[in-house]
């Protein structure tokens, strides 16, 4: 199981684009990061409330449905993160063409 | 309690006793009225009055106290760890790190997480989803909207008293630095109290300058050097230049000595183009043009006196009220003066007399701005009086196109640095126009109220689409145009070029008939001074002229004046 785990994780992060991986639990902690260590705080520091406000808005609207992925695509990357219900997984890629 | 008023008479001084007694009426006086004097009276037109009773009220207005707000960033550090463990410890947030992995919780989150964006990432590397169609046929679609332009911040003066803004320089990286020169340039207007200080404001905070410059008097004119944007120089109302760097503080780093300094207000410095980046001319109504060198202010390393007899006379000099100088044609420049004419100068020249090339006269009073069009340098914009004036280089008797007489007074002008048909205005009456040549030639495109005391300067940023106005109460106002008027349109540039070649043409074809005239009348002039004795006959002649010069006037005036009261009686009749 744990193997599973990681083969996703580093599976994710082999993936042609992706800049970076974090993975946050839900005290703003990275528990798992490719990036350096100011840059994985600044990310995991920004992107968890927005998250949360994202998945709030969602439901204020329709208490039935959730947030699955938010996408803040940029001019430079495209930031995707991911909530459940306990961490949080953020990814950046840079969309080639 | 009841009010007594006692009167007292004695008995013998009542009158005999009054008998009542009841008569039948009669009729003393019926007076009709007499309808032959209706005809003295108009009967006045009925009036509708509404009238209420109701409790007095006022109006109040107020407006909340200006919001300061302050931009700054937010820094985030590391934090949330529990706090048993100590976050700079590696062994200890590692063995935490190792137990969340183990937690099951962790485990099926992933699991889910890592599947969802999964599918996100190939979705991305497949295809854009974010691509934009039909990108490049966006750009011939033009809404035409009507021209217009906003203001988007006013920079006031900070001071109490409140000075006039008479020159402005915008930063030359980016423009996102305004720098306002503020003086009094009324007579004897300044008093003690008048603060000597002038600003350079950051674009996005009106509240407060950004860099106060202290000088010794009041600036009248600065410009940023465009070579090193830290460096400023300045030309005071008491003559001297001073030279500012930004990084050293609020005091000039130079000023010139008195005695070589203007004996005048610095009405206009630029700064030149040179390999060592650090010339600059002034100019003043003291009539001499000076050079200098900003590493040495204690004497300009040239001079020049306006003498139009080209003999250096400073008592014939005009005095000299704007520069132009540009920069791919570095030995010329051209000065406005005072008298309404625009001297054109070489500096390469050998001596003092050839330096002043040719005048252009045009004007009746002093020409306030002088620019070249930066896409046709052969063609220049004068402004003075009440007229803006577009001239070529090659016809020296008159401007090529000019503006009808306006209300109020022009007191600055530039051209719009990325469309050539295009400059602005400003006037006494508080007024920006915006004149495009292409679209309309006897008025302004828009004319726009930018506030009501009179604006004393205009300053276009590089990009076009930012426009500075300064005014009388020391107030900078910053508007945006729109982006029809601050982009350049199709053929733009051949259809202006056409437009100057067609009017110079005409001014040519003009100068040449009136040579052609002249050439005629002296001829016809000597041949009759050689026929009749002199120059009595030509003095009586002059006589004669003025005489019929009069009565035409008068006859003209009188007739003027008779349809006049003509006009004004029949509508009388009508009624």
């Amino acid at each position: 199981m744990k193997v599973d785990v990681e083969g996703t994780l580093k599976r994710i992060e082999s993936y042609k684009g992706v800049i970076g991986t974090i993975v946050v639990n839900a005290e703003g902690i990275p528990i798992r990061s490719t990036l350096d260590n100011s840059t994985t705080v600044q990310y995991a520091g920004l992107l968890r409330h927005l998250a949360a406000m994202a998945r709030s808005s969602v439901r204020d609207i329709d208490p039935q449905n959730d947030l699955t992925v938010l996408r803040i695509h940029s001019k430079k990357y495209e930031i995707m993160v991911a909530p459940e219900n306990n961490y949080l997984l953020i990814v950046i890629q840079n969309p080639c063409e | 309690m009841e009010i007594v008023h006692v009167d007292t008479k004695l008995r013998r001084e009542f009158g005999p006793p009054a008998l009542f007694s009841d008569r039948i009426e009669e009729l003393l006086l019926d007076l009709h009225p007499d309808p032959s004097l209706a005809a003295q009276f108009i009967q006045k037109t009925h009036r509708d009055q509404a009238v209420q009773a109701c409790r007095q009220m006022s109006e109040h207005q107020i407006n909340t106290e200006r919001f300061q707000s302050n931009s700054c960033g937010l820094n985030h550090v590391e934090g949330g760890w529990p706090k048993d463990i100590n976050p700079n410890e590696m062994e200890q947030t590692i063995r935490f790190r190792k137990k969340v992995e183990k937690d099951d919780g962790y485990i099926n989150s992933i699991l889910q997480l890592g599947s969802v964006m999964e599918h996100r990432i190939k979705q991305n590397n497949s295809i854009d989803i974010y691509q934009q169609y039909f990108d490049e046929e966006e750009e011939v679609e033009e809404i035409q909207e009507p021209p217009s332009a906003k203001t988007i911040n006013v920079f006031r003066d900070p001071n109490e008293l409140k000075r006039t803004i008479t020159g402005l320089s915008w930063h030359p990286d980016g423009g996102r630095k305004l720098a306002a020169a503020y003086s009094c340039l009324e007579f004897q207007k300044t008093s003690r109290n008048t603060s000597l200080d002038s600003y350079i404001w950051d674009i996005e905070n009106p509240n407060h300058p950004e860099v106060t410059l202290k000088p010794a008097s009041l600036l009248v004119c600065l410009d940023y050097n465009p070579k090193d944007s830290h460096t400023l120089v300045g030309g005071c109302y008491n003559g001297q230049i001073a030279y500012w760097d930004t990084r050293k503080g609020s005091q000039p780093v130079e000023y010139s000595s008195m005695e070589h300094s203007h004996r005048d207000p610095v009405y206009k410095i630029i700064w030149l183009q040179s390999k060592t980046g650090t010339d600059a001319f002034s100019a003043s109504t003291d009539g001499q043009i000076l050079w200098w060198d900003v590493r040495k202010l204690s004497e300009p390393t040239e001079r020049l006196v306006l003498d139009p007899s080209r003999e250096g006379n400073l008592d014939r000099a005009l005095g000299a009220i704007s520069l132009e100088f540009e920069a791919t044609m570095p030995t010329k420049f051209m000065v406005g003066t005072e008298q309404g004419l625009v001297v054109s100068c070489n500096r390469k020249a050998k001596t003092p007399a050839e330096k002043i090339v040719c005048t252009y006269d045009g004007h009746h009073g002093p020409i306030y701005a002088l620019q070249r069009n930066p896409f046709f340098p052969k063609n220049f914009l004068t402004v003075g009086d009440w007229t803006a004036r577009i001239w070529s280089e090659d016809i020296k008797e008159s401007s090529i196109m000019w503006s009808k007489y306006q209300m109020s007074y022009l007191m600055d002008a530039c051209w719009s640095p990325v469309r050539p048909s295009i400059f602005f205005t400003v006037k006494m009456d508080g007024m920006l126009d915006i004149w495009d040549i292409l679209f309309k030639q006897s008025d302004p495109t828009l004319s726009l109220k930018v506030c009501d005391k009179p604006l004393y300067s205009l300053r276009v940023q590089d990009n076009g689409r930012l426009v500075a106005c300064g005014s009388q109460s020391g107030e900078a106002t910053l508007l945006e145009i729109c982006s029809g008027l601050s982009t350049l349109q199709k053929n733009e540039k051949s259809l202006v070029a056409a437009m100057f070649e067609r009017e110079t043409k005409r001014e040519k074809i003009l100068e040449a008939r009136q040579r052609e005239i002249r050439l005629k009348e002296r001829s016809r002039s000597e041949q009759s001074k050689d026929d009749e004795t002199g120059r009595e006959d030509d003095e009586e002649d002059s006589e004669q002229l003025i005489a019929k010069v009069e009565s035409d006037f008068y006859s003209l005036v009188e007739a003027e004046f008779r349809r006049r009261q003509r006009r004004e009686e029949t509508p009388q009749v009508r009624r």
